[in-house]
């Protein structure tokens, strides 16, 4: 099936398109080609021997019986191969159909590298499409919201600064009734590390909040949030393409970090904020170290478990599953802690397969679910092959440490109708730990 | 006849190694430069201990997701390469050569054991295009250069074969020493440039997994 067989209307991807013409186009190409890419791409480029043997690594072409489109050559095939043959001369109809492909039909995950012997990187090549798409101006119109929600206000979710500051006093104020002494300390200067959230969590998890500050209460942790913009880690610029908004961002949240004067930074349960930090933000920014330590969520919590600064009531009997976030395992190799933090909270563990660095993705990750309601029967029914093997398991419960893939999950689990809850880390510490009498 | 082959074997074998050489390092030496100007971010975190880790585990049948997934391509590739590899060092006819050449010699194959490796090869490549006309996805994506570098792997090995069994008469050895002559001219300018690059794409991806991603790429 061609990619304009299943064309769907988005405003962003129409307005920007009805901009544009095909020396536009080429212009553009071949400014990105001269001035942005590099030996990667012609190497990949040209060593592909187009075996084809990615394709059984992506979820979208399994989900949609192996449908050659939706293969990973498929999709490079369909908008790099293309505009390098054509020297970047193709339509603007053309170009509709390389952003939807780029934008939501991959979900950045690399599972293909695990299947190309000449180790290919389909999602370096698919990124910069996207990079090229955004100079174009033409972005899925849900995404494109997000990126300049980061540009005006610094978070993801256009949350103003004073409601930022009013969540977290909200929080603390209702954890109180659980919590007598609970503190949600706020700009707290030389703090063992400040803890930092994706935007969506004050809008619409804000119980997220309310349950890590119970975590950091009862563990006794000297930690703290800033009031100041910078506090959201998350970063969708690096997914629409817009990179050097993706730059201000990072360096906003590590000098809120060095005003603060913290020992590190501890980032809440998301992948896709820890990509932009260790793979992509920091490449742009010419850094190969941090200039403040980051760790993720699970990395926190396992510290927290072996130091014995949380103490359980009971654990969790029933069958688990875990998914692995492409983002922080096939991307940060966090999936022993994962599972040491996971067999702390429950007895009895049942992985799913593949499982660890060669997961299926939750077809949420890389923007795809940002990119909202027009593409979302694709996603969900490009990953039938999720829906399987959390299905195999028999579990009731999945552990899932990452917000796209809880978005993208609980999308899954409603349409094939599994049944199966799913949970952060802090969901069960909270549920599971010993609290005041 | 007999000038033309000698001068097929002579003055155009040594000018398509001269090329082959000249343009496989300009290749390498350019893609070295554009990767130091353009991907310096990448090449940062190059490293030898993960780019040999991945060589190796990829060079193991079987090892990884992809060789898993595709048994019969695993078998057929592995097959390939080491077949390849093996005739154009160790066959008679180019010992000798080297040997007229340069003065080299070492053990090579007997010749029926050359004609077994050369239709092992040729099977290959059959099966390398059944593939390319059956399969949804390789269909999908192919393109004529996938046609002409594959046409340009096999062209040697058919010629010799037929060489070998005397077909065509005096013509073969020569159309032989043409195609093959034709192959390492095309290899760095056609997707045979995988020769020159898949080292490097490998121990690129490998570092990345290893340094950045701290898992395995395989």
């Amino acid at each position: 099936m061609s990619i304009q067989d299943r064309k769907i209307e988005d405003a962003g991807l129409s307005f920007g398109v009805s901009n544009l013409t095909t020396e536009k186009i080429q212009q553009t190409f071949k400014a990105l080609i001269d001035n942005e890419t590099g030996a990667k791409l012609k190497a990949f480029s040209e060593s592909c021997m187009r075996c084809g043997m990615c394709a059984e690594a992506c979820h979208f072409f399994v989900s949609h019986d192996n449908d050659p489109s939706y293969s990973p050559v498929g999709k490079v095939s369909a908008t790099m191969t293309k505009l390098l043959a054509a020297d970047g001369k193709v339509t603007p109809e053309d170009i509709y159909g390389m952003a939807q492909i780029a934008y939501t039909e991959c979900n950045l995950c690399r599972r293909c590298v695990h299947y190309c012997p000449i180790g290919i990187d389909v999602a370096y090549i698919m990124t910069t499409i996207r990079r090229f798409c955004h100079q174009l101006g033409v972005t899925p119109q849900y995404l494109q919201d997000t990126a300049n929600s980061h540009s005006a206000t610094m978070n993801q979710m256009w949350v103003k600064d004073d409601e930022w500051v009013d969540s977290l006093f909200w929080q603390e104020d209702e954890a109180r009734e659980e919590f007598p002494n609970i503190r949600i300390p706020m700009d707290k200067e030389g703090a063992d590390f400040y803890y930092s959230v994706i935007a969506p969590e004050p809008k619409f998890r804000t119980q997220l909040i309310y349950q890590a500050a119970a975590i950091m209460n009862e563990a006794g942790c000297d930690w703290t949030m800033p009031s100041m913009p910078g506090w959201d880690n998350s970063d969708m610029c690096m997914y629409s393409g817009d990179f050097e908004m993706m730059g201000r961002l990072k360096r906003q949240h590590f000098e809120l970090a060095q005003k603060l004067k913290v020992s590190r930074i501890v980032m809440g349960e998301c992948g896709h904020a820890f990509r932009s930090i260790y793979d992509n933000g920091n490449r742009w920014l010419g850094w190969k170290d941090y200039p403040v330590p980051v760790v993720h969520s699970i990395e926190f919590f396992a510290e927290l478990f072996e130091q014995g600064r949380i103490k359980l009531t009971h654990k969790i009997q029933e069958p688990v599953t875990i998914h692995d976030p492409c983002n922080i395992i096939r991307g940060y190799g966090l999936m022993d802690k994962l599972r040491y933090v996971a067999h702390q909270l429950c007895d009895n563990i049942v992985e799913m397969y593949p499982n660890r660095e060669h997961n299926y993705c939750c077809s949420a990750g890389g923007g795809v679910i940002n990119c909202g309601p027009p593409f979302k029967k694709v996603r969900v029914e490009g990953n039938l092959a999720k829906a399987n093997q959390l299905k195999a398991t028999g579990a009731k419960i999945c552990i899932a440490p990452c917000h796209n893939c809880h978005g993208g999950l609980e999308d899954v689990i409603h349409h094939y109708d599994l049944g199966i809850q799913l949970k952060f880390l802090g969901d069960l510490i909270y549920e599971l730990m010993e609290k005041p009498e | 006849m007999n000038s033309l082959y000698n001068f097929a074997v002579g003055p155009l074998a040594w000018a398509a190694f001269i090329i082959l050489a000249v343009t496989a390092v300009w290749r390498l030496w350019s893609m070295y430069s554009l990767a130091k100007q353009k991907d310096a971010s990448s090449v940062a975190y190059m490293s030898w201990k993960f780019s040999f880790r991945s060589i190796f585990n990829w060079l193991i049948p079987y090892k990884s997701l992809g060789w898993k997934a595709n048994p019969v391509l695993t078998a057929v590739t592995f097959v390939f390469h080491i077949c390849f590899v093996v005739l154009v060092i160790f066959v008679t006819p180019h010992q000798i050569l080297l040997e007229n050449a340069f003065g080299i010699t070492y053990p090579t194959l007997p010749t029926k054991a050359a004609d077994v490796l050369t239709l092992i090869v040729i099977a290959c490549c059959c099966y390398f295009v059944y593939r390319r006309l059956t399969n949804a996805t390789v269909r999908f994506v192919t393109r004529t250069n996938d046609w002409i570098s594959l046409g340009l792997v096999a062209a040697p090995f058919v010629t010799a074969i037929l060489g070998s069994w005397s077909v065509g008469g005096e013509i073969m050895p020569l159309l032989h020493v043409l195609t093959a002559e034709a192959l390492i001219v095309a290899i760095p300018f056609t997707r045979l440039a995988h020769i020159l690059f898949a080292l490097f794409t490998r121990a690129y991806i490998g570092s990345e997994f290893g340094g950045v991603r701290h898992c395995k790429d395989w």
